[in-house]
């Protein structure tokens, strides 16, 4: 049994009222989880301790919790309450959970992002729980005049066994409101979970299946009107000229006006980005009427000189300056580019012992180079958002990641203080962060604000695809120095990419080799990217391990035992200080991935096996692919997922994770890119945008968690880099051919 | 504009709209029933999937002047209850991640079975292979069919 406090320099993480209906409420800090040291608490903003949750115990029995973070299909709607309601012994049939809006002078940290959200809640939500139980046993004690120790609690219900009374929480949740937060609660030893670790379903399940109103299109307000944007059709192109005559003749068309999306001076959030200055907006009674009326403008775009936007950092401390390059870019000079990227401007990330003499003396090089397109994220549900701005006050609903920085966009653009701006969150149609960057946000606002009317902001397919904030385009080269006795002997990245790096220099299997270098680059454009699930490790992780197959491949060595071997080294003997993983747990998800994939058994069966490991997001996941050839065509026969993600809270939400993200990274690597010509976009939709579909998903997926009592990690990011990697190497099996350009599989393949 | 009749889940309902207007806006700018998804406009995700009579169709792709006579079952009225075979056995599963593009599968799983009570693997593929999901829960997406198949 764990004891945890729950004061820290006597502010209370807690806070306890009663409900005035009757009941209890406690507050409580969502996020306490990472234990700070006492410099770390200093430097603390003071909100760190703010009450960002609530939990609510009605007369009745009834378990509100109401959750402050954004849901966008990772299922934390169900999991992190589940963390409560074990530690209070609830009964799971009476928790209901609701969507807090977004309010910031009551909570903190509002964002769904960096698969963080059960990590960082675990101690805060376990801490609700047990002191809400805790209270109950006290109340009960006082009521009955029994010894509180004597007091057991199972499924919402107090029981007394020497006296034989038992109340249900209800009964007792408003005489529990006189009873102080206790400083100290007692956690649960793991081994006596009844909830975490058991399956429970989406809480919001029926309404899906049943069709309710539940996302930011299905938004609805009396009086409200429809509003739609046209953006420059290319990179580096601004807006020219606007001809709406036709448009604003056209049934049922409101208004046709050209909008800032923010202001000239403004210092944007890095959510802010945005490739375009200046949209068009048409406004209209109903979307079919807005869609005909956009057909209709007559727009003239032309190229803009480069410029610069001004920044802050994610603190919001500092600040610094982005350059916006002018031109109108294309596949073809990028790829050739990134292949040619000049020595001199490399940087140097980490080197470890001497690589250059090594190279020098190696008796076998192997050099390979990899690169990956530009991805769009293509949540099913378009961009869109509500808003209905007046003089004093702005409300707004909708789909967005960063509410909390939204709301400060917003105030910042249309000139109302934040607690005059009220942010209600819906149920999101896929996030993979595209809804981290929340310009739609502003844009409904400022057309609200100009056309003084409620309106619904929808992007088309077409709008959404287009607009940016893309997964950037990566190039890596790999080198291998193998000595005359087949050893390794040296390693060198050197990974860049269009505009960004997608180097992690700290990470396996640097610390596993003597001599080691990481080297970084990175290159202009004026497209913009963003976050998409799992950022960077999407392309490394894949390219990284189709790599080291290769080297295995030339070593003669099974690619399993070549990284337990790599993994066994950065164990006991570690290169460097700076590891950015631990190495039995590396080396855990690979033997758990082996066993049940029954890796040594040889067949001739006409199955292909790839194998692949990856550390992201504090999260270990290992694969084995299995592809067969079926009419000359690669298909995916079983993947074996081997994860550590720590204690599993909810195996049925957390199998559907690593299935859905083993499913989305064999999409991604085999059939999904944006290309462009002149700045343009050459996909506009799913006729050219390849997504991965029924008939190419993998007949099956099975998935294996290593039994653990570590703390939880994150899950939403962590299954989709590594299975691209195992993909690239079953592929080689079934083909003979190595692919070291994704998308593996194009319609139009672009090279050069 | 122009007056149709029309029957949706069971009752006549009246729009007054253009004719070329899509069944998915009829739906959900003038009827108020949002639980039929805009996803691409162009018949490429599935995830605006009616029935129209049995047949499952992409509402996107059909104006309201083509309708006719026809019955539309949208998502709300596949079962009164939300205890249509096809949707127990989405729970069952615990189908659904963000949930977005699930009422469309819904209806094309729910017309491929009303057609073809007990596809094989490769029928359920060809027959859901137009409806995209990001999230990748095809896996489950078979299986509930399957499952509904056998009940």
């Amino acid at each position: 049994m764990t004891i945890i406090k729950t004061t820290y320099n006597r502010r209370s993480f807690l806070k306890s009222t009663a409900l005035a209906g009757g009941g209890m409420m406690l507050g409580f800090s969502w996020f306490v989880s990472c234990k700070p040291s006492p410099e770390q608490v200093s430097n603390m903003p003071r909100e760190w301790f703010e009450i960002n949750g609530f939990l609510k115990i009605g007369e009745n029995g009834m378990v509100t919790i109401m959750s402050p973070n954004p849901e966008i299909g990772q299922n934390v709607k169900t999991s992190m309450p589940m963390i409560v309601a074990e530690e209070l012994d609830a009964d799971w049939k009476k928790v209901i959970v609701e969507q807090a809006p977004l309010n910031t002078s009551i909570f903190t940290r509002q964002l769904a992002g960096g698969s963080q959200s059960i990590r960082q809640g675990w101690d805060g939500l376990r801490m609700a729980g047990a002191t809400a139980r805790q209270m109950l046993v006290a109340a009960a004690a006082r009521a009955w005049e029994v010894p509180a120790e004597e007091i057991t609690t199972d499924n919402g219900t107090l029981h007394h066994k020497n006296s034989g009374k038992s109340a249900g929480y209800g009964e007792m949740a408003s005489a529990a409101t006189e009873i102080p937060v206790p400083e100290e609660v007692k956690l649960k030893d793991s081994k006596d979970f009844k909830i975490i670790g058991t399956s429970r379903k989406n809480v919001d399940g029926k309404k899906i299946v049943t069709g309710k109103p539940l996302y930011g299109l299905d938004y609805h307000k009396e009086g409200m009107l429809i509003a739609m944007i046209a953006h420059p059709p290319a990179f580096g192109l601004k807006l020219k000229s606007v001809d709406d005559a036709e448009a604003k003749a056209m049934p049922g068309i409101k208004d046709v006006l050209t909008i800032k999306t923010y202001k000239d001076d403004y210092v944007r959030s890095m959510f802010d980005a945005d490739a375009f200055q200046e949209l068009v907006v048409v406004v209209g009674n109903t979307t079919w009427e807005v869609m005909n009326a956009k057909k209709a403008l007559k727009l003239e775009w032309e190229p803009f000189k480069g410029y610069e936007e001004a920044f802050k950092t994610y603190s919001g401390d500092d600040t610094f300056s982005k350059k916006m390059p002018g031109g109108l870019e294309n596949t073809g000079v990028h790829m050739e580019k990134m292949d040619k990227f000049p020595a001199k401007q490399l940087k140097v990330a980490r080197k470890d012992g001497d690589p250059e003499a090594a190279f020098k003396k190696a008796a076998k090089v192997i050099e390979r180079s990899y690169t990956a397109p530009f991805l769009a994220h293509n949540t099913m549900e378009p961009m869109n958002f509500f808003a209905h701005v007046t003089e004093d006050k702005a409300e707004l609903a909708g789909p967005v990641q960063t509410p909390e920085f939204m709301e400060q966009s917003v105030a910042a653009r249309i000139g109302l203080p934040l607690d005059k701006i009220d942010i209600q969150m819906t149920r999101q149609g896929g996030g993979f962060g595209r809804r981290l960057y929340g310009h739609f946000v502003v844009e409904a606002a400022v057309i609200s604000q100009e056309i003084k009317a409620p309106v619904k902001l929808i992007y088309t397919r077409e709008d959404d695809m287009t607009f940016g904030n893309y997964r950037p385009s990566y190039h890596a080269t790999y080198r291998a120095a193998l000595d005359a006795d087949n050893k390794l002997i040296a390693f060198h990245v050197r990974a860049g990419g269009i505009p960004e790096s997608p180097l992690f220099a700290n990470r396996f299997p640097a610390g596993a080799i003597d001599n080691y270098l990481a080297e970084s680059w990175e290159m202009e454009s004026n497209i913009t990217v963003g976050a998409f699930r799992a950022p960077r490790s999407n392309f490394i992780a894949g390219v990284e391990q189709a790599f080291l197959d290769e080297v295995a491949e030339t070593m003669e060595k099974d690619p399993i035992d070549f990284r337990l071997e790599l993994l066994k080294r950065a164990t006991s003997d570690p290169v460097g200080e700076n590891n950015d993983y631990d190495a039995s747990r590396y080396a855990g998800v690979l033997e758990l991935v082996r066993e049940k994939s029954n890796w040594k058994t040889e067949n001739n069966t006409g199955v292909h096996r790839g194998v692949s490991a990856y550390f992201c997001h504090n999260s270990y996941v290992a694969n084995v692919l299995e592809m067969v050839m079926k009419n000359n065509k690669p298909e995916v026969r079983k993947v074996y997922c081997a994860v550590d993600c720590g204690i599993v809270v909810n195996p049925i939400a957390a199998i559907n994770l690593v299935e859905g993200g083993t499913v989305d990274g064999i999409g991604h690597a085999m059939y999904s890119q944006l290309t462009f010509k002149d700045g343009k976009p050459e996909q506009r939709n799913f006729d050219r945008y390849r997504l991965i579909r029924h008939e190419e998903a993998p007949k099956a997926i099975e998935v294996h968690f290593v039994e653990s009592d570590e703390h939880p990690s994150g899950l939403g990011e962590p299954p989709f880099p590594p299975i691209m990697g195992a993909l690239a190497n079953a592929l080689y099996k079934a083909t003979g051919q190595r692919h070291y350009h994704q998308p593996f599989i194009a319609e139009k393949p672009v090279i050069g | 504009m122009t007056n149709f009749n029309l029957t949706i889940n069971g009752k006549t309902r009246q729009v007054d709209v253009d004719p070329s207007t899509p069944m998915l806006w009829v739906l959900r700018d003038h009827l108020g029933l949002v639980g039929t998804k805009f996803g691409c406009g162009i018949a490429q995700c599935g995830a605006c999937t009616i029935h129209l009579d049995e047949m499952a169709v992409r509402s996107c792709q059909i104006p309201v002047s083509a309708v006719g006579e026809k019955k539309i079952t949208t998502i709300e009225g596949l079962s009164e209850e939300g205890d249509h075979p096809v949707q127990k056995a989405w729970l069952e599963q615990d189908v659904p991640q963000c949930g977005y593009c699930q009422a469309g599968q819904i209806m094309t799983a729910a017309a491929l079975l009303k057609e073809n009570p007990h596809p094989t693997d490769e029928e359920i593929e060809t027959a859901m292979n137009g409806n995209i999901c990001r999230c990748g829960t095809y896996t489950r997406i078979k299986a509930a069919v399957k499952a509904a198949s056998d009940s």
